[in-house]
């Protein structure tokens, strides 16, 4: 190993094996990608992205539940109270601090996905502690803006993209 | 492997042997030297095989039946059940099937508790069997999606949502399982897709559990080391072979009762309503063998700790061997082991019962107490009882209580102390 031509043999080799074991593992990763890739959303799920709801014979706390990417949304006219209620916590009692106000576009109207944020089961309407939302799985409750107040989901019940397209109708996505 | 060279008799025989030595390999599955105290506890490795093949078997009968689809599965099961020749028995003894197998792979797990067979040489069985265990319960959730009820979807919808609770990347982690924005037609037919590739995979690791298993050769209830061949042991076949398929007649009259008188019973009856992924069943509870989990995932109030709790719980098993500081392997031999083994039996039923009940009030602390205890078993009892348990002295042989005409483990003793 002392002369000097052995070791610049060695490095030689040592570069070569790099190399090809760099180049190999690219390739593999590109091989791989398609394969793993192949299960994210394709086209035709990606294409249901948006849908439009008509929500003019609501009445205040009413509410209306449609399907939206496979999973329900929460259409619910608040009344006076409950606005009221959500608007006066303040946000040290929260979990997930989020102002009522940021939450909704028109304060009688929240929209939000039906969805608990702890395992994904949808939540029964004017039940639990806070005559919100309550999740008969695992018993978190949510309060009359969709907020975990108690129980183990860890965030607020998430409001997805959506607009007024007209006072009677909704489009969401 | 045996220790003698084996020659086929006939000319044939040895003509193929030479060239692929299968005869030579069943010779030594029939010679294989078992010990011959082994007891019935260690005939629950052969009910095991038995209940694999039977759920490929059905499995693949029930396929070429199903409709990988969310607007026919459900009616495809219920074509089985109705229409197709046989097909209620051969989706009861598939459903119920699953049931058997765990019911099986827990007396066999805790055989191994009892009577140490995960300590050493036996490690690489033990984790090989951890991971076996670990894909049945993969193959049982997906098995049990794919009659698309309210039990199916909801179970999936909750099992797959634990990958949220990843930070940073656990919401594309669970899209990417969904094949969409919650669960639906892309994760069902990937999930029938795996629960077909499973047991087949299984397989395989329990050929390479077998394999481990022979290199050392069987762990017996007295736990000591043992010369194989020699007169503590006895051929496999016919004395192992004719024992493991009585114990598999008395584990079918078991299987028959479900089947035959109660194929519902341990199924859910929400799972008879399509899938609505508008409504979320009142109580969602998984099947019996994996409530125990279900209540640790629970009992913890944090969703990302949750999760971590009930993986660790499993994952737990593999570090058991290095866990457990004893060289005593049989819990016959250590009377403390023994005690703290039937309380972490009682614990892990508790578990259950209380992972079936809503998780509030009472049952929520008795889960939490259980939980606690179930890791302190493991990280807490086995480490240190290893160290300070006065064990009870070993026999010198399987054959010596038996032959000393005495029960009484003194005689041993006595024997001990006059050769050392």
């Amino acid at each position: 190993m002392s002369d000097k031509n052995d070791k610049k043999k060695t490095e030689r080799r040592d570069f070569l094996f790099t190399a090809t074991a760099a180049a190999g593992a690219v390739g593999v990763g590109a091989a791989i990608w398609p394969v793993v890739d192949q299960m994210n959303p394709d086209a035709s799920v990606k294409a249901l992205a948006s849908t439009e709801v008509d929500i003019s014979s609501v009445q205040p706390g009413q509410s209306l539940t449609v399907l939206w990417r496979g999973k329900p949304v929460f259409i619910k006219r608040r009344t006076d109270q409950e606005i009221q209620k959500a608007r006066e916590v303040s946000l040290g009692d929260l979990k997930h601090p989020e102002k009522d106000e940021d939450r909704v576009k028109k304060p009688e109207w929240l929209v939000m996905l039906g969805v608990c944020t702890h395992l994904g089961c949808v939540p029964l309407t004017d039940k639990g502690d806070y005559d919100g939302w309550f999740c008969p799985c695992h018993g978190s409750h949510y309060d009359t803006s969709g907020r975990i107040r108690k129980g183990p989901a860890p965030t607020n019940m998430e409001v997805p993209k959506y607009e007024f397209v007209n006072n009677n109708t909704i489009k969401i996505g | 492997m045996s220790d003698h060279e084996y020659t086929p008799s006939s000319k044939f025989g040895k003509w193929f042997n030479d060239r692929l030595p299968l005869l030579s390999l069943v010779n030594h599955l029939t010679d294989y030297p078992t010990p011959k105290n082994l007891n019935y506890w260690w005939t629950f490795g052969g009910i095991l095989t038995f209940c694999l093949i039977t759920q490929i078997v059905t499995g693949l009968v029930l396929a070429m039946h199903y409709i990988a689809h969310v607007d026919h599965a459900f009616s495809s099961v219920e074509h089985i059940m109705r229409d197709v020749n046989y097909g209620w028995l051969l989706r009861y003894v598939h459903a119920n099937g699953a049931s058997m197998f765990f019911l099986a792979v827990y007396i066999h797990i805790f055989r191994a508790l009892f009577y140490g067979s995960y300590k050493a040489p036996r490690e690489i069985i033990w984790i090989i069997g951890i991971i076996i265990y670990l894909l049945m319960m993969a193959a049982a959730f997906m098995g049990y999606v794919l009659p698309w009820g309210q039990m199916s979807f909801w179970g999936a919808t909750v099992i797959t949502n634990l990958f949220s609770a990843i930070p940073l990347v656990g919401e594309s982690i669970t899209t990417w399982l969904w094949g969409g924005y919650s669960v639906d037609n892309p994760t069902l037919t990937r999930f029938f897709t795996l629960h077909y590739l499973l047991p087949f995979l299984i397989l395989g690791l329990v050929v390479l559990h077998i394999w481990a298993l022979h290199v050392p050769g069987n762990n017996n209830p007295v736990g000591i080391d043992i010369k194989k061949p020699s007169k503590d042991t006895v051929p496999f076949h016919p004395y192992i072979v004719i024992k493991d398929a009585f114990a598999l007649l008395m584990f079918l009259i078991v299987f028959a009762m479900f089947v035959f008188y109660s194929p519902n019973v341990l199924g859910h009856a929400d799972n008879y309503i399509e899938a609505n992924p508008l409504v979320t069943p009142a109580h969602i509870v998984p099947e019996w063998y994996l409530l125990p989990f279900y209540a640790i995932l629970r009992s913890v109030p944090d969703k990302l700790m949750g999760v971590i709790a009930m993986l660790s719980a499993i994952l737990i098993l593999a570090a058991l061997p290095w866990l457990d500081t004893s060289k005593i392997r049989s819990a016959v031999f250590r009377p403390l082991y023994k005690q703290f083994y039937w309380i972490l039996v009682a614990d892990v039923l508790i578990l259950g019962y209380v992972g079936a009940m809503p998780a509030e009030g009472l049952y929520l602390l008795i889960a939490r107490i259980g939980t606690i205890y179930y890791f302190a078993h493991f990280l807490i009892i086995l480490p240190v009882l290893g160290l300070k348990e006065k064990t009870l002295p070993l026999p010198l042989s399987i054959t010596e209580p038996v032959l000393g005409g005495s029960p009484n483990f003194a005689t041993a003793r006595d024997k001990v102390e006059k050769i050392s």
